[in-house]
């Protein structure tokens, strides 16, 4: 089955642009603008990040900016409606949708996955969501609405589990830059990141890589891409929406920096 | 095997509960953890270690101490198992004494731990000063205020006191910020939790460790009441672990009423509460599944309580299973009366409680425990940590 996650790296092998941005933020119906100002600036792919109290995986910026679309009254069913419709003025834009498990769980993940896949979402992204368990209870549901997840890969994941991500999937594989929480800095050692993405490239996996975690501008975008076919943005960019009157103007020009 | 209350799955659950829900980043260190945190503790030099070190160092075993006037106020027969005793003044201790020659096992030189009381990161910071070990411990900002003088031990015994600024800025968000440190240390560092929470193998292992005291209690019931078996185990549930440790070697015995007392706040429904397993329903917390306190979109609420040890808005997987099955039964109990069980235990005890364990004091009066029935109460810390709260409210204790 085609899905707009594979469209998107059939058509383009390199310098694929992935920007997650959290719905709500920074106003609650600023994410359909957003949405639409970041496709049409050029992002390949596009990460919706719902949000969540307690975000484990996130660093501050995410953090804060999840608090605030909460505060706002962002939540599934509003952010759903939100998204209805959209696949008329984003048609090829691959949407993921990007959370954690437990309002996705209350949600109920059968009715969460019809949603989004009504809504045009095509990927989902659950990094706290157990590899048995999406095999065992989650993999046909998310089958039967063409939904692909997206599998997290850190340095520390071992190759034989990276290998059994990689089976499990049709989309990308998320290859997080280095230890930290999202938006940190890279606080490696010079050539320990490369390695890193390196050995990953050396096992010819069947999925694509992007790389995320510590990307926040062109000069580190460039970098990225030269380990993989592309790199995600996201603390960076919700930064550049704080306290701007017109946010997806500002997710434009940003969006534009990291290409030209 | 058959899952027991006391061995849960191989994946971790109790019934329904449990599991382990995490992000790929803590992937190979919890899973480091799953396979080796069995076969270190049934090793014999782990356990000469660490049996040494629970007689020398903490001083067990703890009393099992007769409290005559108490007795007589609620016309049966109670039992306070002095953990206030233990070194560090509270029960936390046995986990890290255990956890810290686990690290050395695993090879982990940097040690993190969140904390709510204080208790949990005393504890740490103790054993890591012991071992020679670095230290960070993530304390909400709420709590550093009103546990103050654990925040001086932390810092005295050498340990990093980190203030964790977001939600309710006390235990869950220490918690976060706990597990994020880990996240951005995955090589060096062992995060020592500090309650049957979070991901398999964590609320194994901590049950495991504080077992000692129901291990103990058994001899001692024998040998003061001729049976090993009392009728009533009652303990607080912060987290669960003192009370974990409490019931596990009753959790097999049908005859013996598990009681585990919560945290009411300013009452079950009055929204400032931490009593979670009435108003808690099945989600995920901290890598568990569990009961949690939660809205109906999955976003955790904040729980309430005078109590830093119990201001926690999720309780162990075991715990869940254990209300859930309804082998215990949960009682929670309102700030005032806790503050009155302080001042009742001081006075005719001689024995200050801190105000965690206040609450399972409090719980005396709704057992409906007869005249010949055996209580034992775990007295799981003692309360100079709370001297401030003490002297605040002096009016309402005294
Ligand atoms: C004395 C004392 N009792 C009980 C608790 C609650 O924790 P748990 O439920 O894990 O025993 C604490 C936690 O800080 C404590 O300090």
């Amino acid at each position: 089955m085609t899905n707009r996650i594979k469209d998107a790296f059939d058509k383009k092998q390199k310098n694929l642009l992935n920007i997650y941005f959290t719905a709500g933020y920074p106003r609650l119906h600023d994410t359909v603008p957003i949405l639409k100002a970041l496709s049409a600036a050029g992002a390949d792919l596009i990460e919706i990040g719902m949000p969540f109290s307690d975000p484990l995986a996130d660093g501050p910026v995410i953090q804060q900016s999840s608090t605030v679309a909460l505060a706002n009254g962002m939540n599934l069913r509003v952010l759903f409606e939100q998204l209805r419709g959209i696949r008329q003025d984003v048609p090829e834009t691959p949407i993921l949708l990007m959370g954690y498990l437990n309002p996705v769980m209350q949600f109920g993940v059968d009715n969460f996955c019809r949603e989004a896949a009504a809504a045009g979402a095509d990927g989902i992204i659950l990094p706290d969501l157990p590899l048995d368990d999406y095999v065992e209870q989650y993999q046909d549901i998310f089958r039967r609405h063409n939904l692909r997840p997206v599998f997290l890969i850190t340095p520390q994941t071992a190759p034989e589990r990276i290998r059994r991500i990689d089976e499990l999937t049709d989309s990308f594989l998320y290859l997080v830059s280095g230890p930290g929480t999202t938006g940190g800095a890279n606080t490696q050692a010079e050539g320990v990141q490369e390695a890193y993405f390196q050995r990953i490239e050396a096992m010819h996996l069947r999925n694509p890589r992007l790389i995320g975690f510590g990307i926040s501008d062109r000069a580190s975008f460039q970098r990225a891409c030269q380990y993989a076919e592309g790199a995600i943005i996201g603390s960076a960019l919700i930064r550049a929406l704080d306290g701007v009157d017109d946010a997806p103007a500002a997710a434009s020009q940003f969006v534009s920096s990291v290409l030209k | 095997m058959i899952p027991t209350y006391q061995q849960p799955t191989e994946r971790g659950y109790y019934g329904q509960f449990g599991g382990a829900f995490i992000p790929e980043m803590l992937y190979p260190n919890v899973e480091e953890l799953r396979q080796q945190y069995l076969d270190i503790l049934a090793d014999p030099g782990f356990q000469q270690e660490y049996q040494q070190l629970l007689r020398d160092y903490v001083g067990r075993p703890t009393p099992l101490f007769e409290a005559k006037r108490l007795s007589a106020k609620y016309n049966t027969r109670i039992y306070l198992k002095r953990e206030d005793l233990c070194h560090t003044g509270a029960h936390k201790v046995n986990n890290t004494v255990g956890q810290i020659l686990l690290a050395k096992r695993l090879g982990k030189t940097r040690i993190i731990a969140e904390t709510g009381a204080g208790q949990h990161g005393v504890a740490t910071a103790t054993v890591c000063a012991l071992m020679g070990m670095q230290c960070i411990v993530y304390m909400g900002e709420v709590d550093m205020e009103r546990q103050k003088p654990n925040v001086y031990r932390m810092r005295l015994l050498g340990a990093e006191v980190r203030a964790a600024m977001s939600g309710s800025r006390t235990l869950k968000d220490a918690t976060n910020e706990a597990i994020r440190d880990w996240i951005s240390n995955p090589v060096d560092t062992h995060y020592i939790i500090g309650s049957v929470v979070g991901p398999h193998p964590y609320p194994d292992l901590v049950a495991r460790l504080q077992a000692v005291i129901s291990e103990e209690m058994r001899k001692q019931l024998l040998a003061k009441t001729g049976s090993e078996l009392p009728q009533y185990v009652v303990a607080c549930v912060g987290g669960g672990s003192n009370a974990a440790g409490a019931f596990y070697h009753f959790l097999e015995e049908p005859s013996v009423q598990l009681v585990a007392v919560e945290a009411a706040g300013h009452g079950v429904h009055s929204g400032h509460s931490a009593a979670t397993s009435v108003l808690g329903t099945p989600g995920i917390i901290h890598g568990s599944r569990t009961l949690l306190m939660q809205d109906e979109d999955g976003q955790i609420t904040e729980p309430y309580s005078i109590s830093a040890g119990l201001d926690y808005p999720g309780i162990g997987p075991l715990h869940a299973f254990l209300a859930d099955s309804k082998r215990a039964r949960f009682i929670s109990i309102e700030d005032e009366a806790a503050l009155k069980a302080v001042a009742e235990c001081s006075r005719l005890e001689g024995i200050i409680p801190a105000l965690e364990t206040a609450h399972a004091l409090a719980a005396l009066d709704q057992l409906g425990a007869g005249p010949d029935d055996v209580v034992v109460i775990n007295l799981s810390g003692r309360g100079d940590k709370d001297l401030e709260t003490y002297i605040k409210y002096a009016d309402a204790i005294m």
